[in-house]
């Protein structure tokens, strides 16, 4: 089926199996490679992404769902010059390891800051539930934090 | 003819066992600085590594340790993986956390002789004396020239290769020891496509292997026909023992290799209550590995004896990228892309099964989505290469999660008897570890067969399971080996984790029992005058002062001391911990640690914490059931595993530098976490928890 929905800024349209999963349309149709396959059973996180601004685990999400959607993927949360402020912290607290993980990890938490700007650790610990074999958990509350603030400074000025 | 025991008190066995424990071994590949150092006419520096990036931090080391000698900033450098092609071959792996501790010299001397190889060339080409150009940021000058690091190579087609000139001394260290940022952060955060799942050839297909949900059993009777009839389809291949379905898109060739119907023979019936009956201590082969004084029943003397049994359980690698290859077979020679932690095994391993010529079979490594020593073993390299050679076209294969937790080559199970022997006067007289494991590393494709009936105990499952306490007038440790029905192999740490868990559990129990502090029992212990044994000595004083060790329960928190060394590291950690809603809550650990020269002492920082959390995760979660020959879970989740709610608040790490050079980083930390933990634990419930993963009844 045909299936119409903006990514990354871009109007883009598939002729697709609608059940397919979103993540396999994004990586290999669409050759964005950043979401990442963890477990295909929207268990780790691994290939989170936003739909209308709603934080989604693509490998388990039904293209067909996507129509008329606005879908944004760590390649369009920044920009090419611009780092998204999650992504700047990410880097300011040296967070990734192996790496594979954190583009979910951004993008689930670009959606929390979104609605919860301030978040406590407890915020923190209920809403961050991706999985990261590297167990980079530590930094990453840092980083969280610290995306929290520098979102903050950015949204006064 | 030769019992057992005899075989296993060759005290030249134990003396191997012994180096094994202490040493990394040398860097084992080419130490051609043309191999690792290239200079393109744009003065650009490439540092074609022959060991992988895994999320280790290794790429940004080696980067370091060539700045240093090149008199470069680290951003001036490029590193990338050397394909198997260059000839830069490591005939290790990239595993043993050895891969900046074996190339500490080489690494730089090649760097070295590289900067005197182009300073030779510079000056020829100037016409000035080699000893008048001075050199800033790849700039040679003198005697009012200049000239380039590329410049200098350019055109030069023979090299004469110098002996390694003096190397810098660590005085004059610029780069090494400073915590910069790793070379691949940015990639990392911008998503970049730079794993193995990610890589591609041009008119590329999708294959879905068909694997085996049961152990020991055999797949028969093969139907294709709903299989075949799946849209985009392609051709189900057949051959070399697999059988893999390939077609035009990954999701439509899981959807077809889910549709071949087949039957499974199994062998025998396998629960894991009998798993636990085999992995028992005094079944299977015994070898003593460790032999100092009597064994704890023989000492003489009055005084008590003490016994416990541990256990910990299969546990999975959960690496978060599939396993997978991309392969290209074209005119008799195959390229493939691949997060292999053995480039030159995965070579030497695709030419077999194709036969065809090694230099006929490139390996592109990609950065790794995990390793943990589950991507030392990649048939699936091979399965790719046939499939792509069968339909003629690039392929791309990868498991999907399911087949992940039910092929894995997991960490084995581990059964260990501790004996101890206290005198009347309540010293620590005798200590006996007992270990029954299932393999690490007998059986590895780097293991020579031969070997096997050497060593008797397999090195990876006894790692870490030595007595280090030398002080103990008689210490034993013995091994039993015991075949299990599913493939067991290398888990970050191997042995360490389990081993230490036994060994540290029960000196904190000797400790409450000679009511003594845990920190004094095993200082009492521990030579005050052999070097190795100090070192040890230093990070156990380290970590109970900075953690402000105490044995009292303090606002419902306890601490809990463990220490360990592994491949010559030193590691103590204190976890305080207390108990929430049930739950068991490590709230901060102080780390001191010794790996020698920090090379990059932020990212052995961010190892020790990783080792920490992922050491939570084993400790407190962690573990594969087996019925009716199905390993499970299948899938994260279900595989409970430790999430940011269960990372400390405060992980805090103080690096000794106990010897001169960089020595072992990845996984020395994750020996002491799990007993840390147990060790508090059993101050806040007066009760010892003596099977991982540990849980609150």
């Amino acid at each position: 089926m045909k299936i119409s929905f903006k990514i990354n800024g871009v109007q883009r349209s598939v002729d697709v199996d609608g059940d397919a999963p979103l993540l396999w349309i994004i990586r290999d149709e669409l050759d964005l490679k950043g979401t990442k396959f963890g477990c295909g059973k929207a268990a780790c996180g691994a290939c989170t992404i936003h739909v209308d601004n709603m934080a989604v685990r693509s490998c388990a999400y039904p293209v067909k769902m996507t129509e008329g959607k606005v879908i944004t993927t760590i390649e369009g949360l920044g920009g090419v010059d611009a780092l998204h402020p999650v992504q700047q912290a990410w880097k300011e607290e040296v967070v990734p390891q192996c790496g594979y993980c954190q583009p979910g990890f951004i993008m689930a938490t670009a959606a929390m800051l979104d609605k919860i700007p301030n978040p406590t650790d407890e915020d923190i610990d209920n809403n961050i539930i991706n999985v990261c074999r590297c167990a980079t958990y530590y930094r990453m509350r840092k980083a969280i934090h610290r995306a929290a603030a520098i979102q903050s400074n950015t949204n006064v000025r | 003819m030769f019992g057992g025991v005899w075989l296993g008190c060759n005290p030249i066995r134990r003396t191997i066992f012994e180096k094994a424990e202490k040493a990394t071994g040398p860097f084992v590949g080419s130490t051609s600085p043309l191999l690792w150092l290239q200079i393109t006419p744009e003065n650009e520096i490439l540092l074609h590594s022959a060991k992988v990036e895994m999320g280790q931090g290794t790429f940004t080391g080696l980067a370091q340790l060539v700045a240093e000698e090149l008199e470069v900033t680290i951003d001036k450098i490029k590193v990338i993986h050397a394909e198997t092609k260059s000839e830069n071959l490591d005939g290790f792996a990239t595993g043993g956390s050895t891969s900046i501790a074996s190339l500490w010299t080489p690494l730089r001397e090649m760097a070295a002789t590289m900067r005197e190889m182009m300073r030779a060339k510079a000056a020829e080409k100037l016409g000035v004396n080699t000893s008048t150009l001075k050199l800033t940021d790849r700039v040679f000058s003198g005697g009012g020239k200049t000239m380039t690091f590329g410049q200098a190579v350019s055109g030069v087609e023979d090299w004469d290769i110098p002996d390694a000139p003096q190397l810098k001394p660590k005085s004059e260290f610029k780069i090494i020891g400073k915590g910069i940022p790793r070379v691949d952060l940015h990639d990392k955060v911008v998503g970049t496509p730079i794993f193995g799942i990610d890589a591609s050839f041009p008119d590329m297909l999708y294959a879905s292997v068909l694997r085996s949900r049961l152990i020991d059993a055999e797949m028969k009777n093969f139907d294709f026909t709903e299989s075949e009839k799946m849209p985009g389809v392609v051709q189900i291949v057949q051959e070399n023992g697999f059988i893999g379905v390939v077609a035009r898109t990954q999701y439509e060739a899981d959807a077809a290799r889910k549709k071949i119907k087949f039957d499974y023979v199994t062998n025998d019936t396998w629960n894991l209550d009998k798993i636990r009956d085999n992995i028992k201590v005094g079944n299977g082969k015994k070898t003593i590995f460790q032999k100092i004084g009597d064994a704890v029943e023989d000492v003489d003397g009055d005084g008590e004896e003490m016994i416990m049994e541990f256990r910990s359980p299969i546990g999975a690698h959960a690496q978060m990228e599939p396993n997978g290859a991309v392969a290209h077979f074209r005119d008799g020679k195959v390229d493939i892309k691949i997060s292999t932690q053995v480039p030159k095994v995965t070579r030497d391993e695709v030419a077999k099964a194709l036969g065809i010529d090694k230099e006929n079979v490139n390996i592109i490594p990609t950065f790794l989505g995990g390793g943990f020593g589950r991507r030392l073993h990649t048939p699936n390299a091979i399965q790719a290469a046939i499939m792509s050679r069968a339909v003629g076209k690039p392929v791309k294969s990868f498991f999907d999660r399911k087949q992940e937790f039910q092929n894995d080559t997991f960490r084995p199970p581990t059964h260990h008897i501790m004996k101890a022997k206290i005198s009347e006067a309540g010293d620590l007289i005798g200590l006996e570890h007992q270990l029954a494991s299932g393999d690490t590393l007998f059986n590895y494709t780097l293991v020579p067969k031969i070997i096997n009936p050497i060593l008797r105990a397999d090195i990876g499952s006894i790692r870490g399971g030595s007595i280090m306490y030398d002080g103990i007038p008689h210490h034993r440790a013995t091994y039993y080996h015991v075949d299990l029905p599913f493939a067991t192999s290398f888990w970050r740490s191997l042995g360490l984790m389990a081993n230490s868990f036994a060994i540290e559990s029960f000196l904190d129990e000797i400790a409450l029992k000679t009511e003594q502090s845990p920190i004094d029992l095993r200082l009492d212990n521990l030579s005050q005058e052999d070097p190795h044994k100090v070192r040890i000595r230093n990070v156990i004083k380290m970590c109970a002062e900075k953690a402000g060790y105490t044995d009292k329960v303090v606002n419902g928190r306890a601490m809990g001391f463990a220490a360990s060394i592994d491949a010559g590291s030193p590691c103590a950690q204190v976890a305080e911990v207390s108990i929430v809603d049930n739950r068991i809550k490590v709230h901060k650990v102080t780390v001191a640690f010794d790996c020698g020269v920090a090379v990059n002492p932020d990212q052995v920082r961010a190892q020790v914490e990783g080792c920490i959390c992922m050491g939570i995760s084993a400790a407190l979660y962690e573990k594969m059931d087996l019925r009716d020959n199905r390993l499970y879970p299948v899938n994260y989740g279900a595989y409970e595993m430790a999430l940011m709610r269960d990372s400390p608040n405060e992980i805090d790490v103080h690096l000794i530098e106990g010897i001169d050079v960089a020595g072992p980083v990845g996984e020395p930390p994750l020996g002491p976490i799990a007993p840390a933990i147990g060790n508090a634990i059993r101050r806040l419930t007066g009760k010892r928890l003596t099977d991982l993963p540990m849980q609150l009844s």
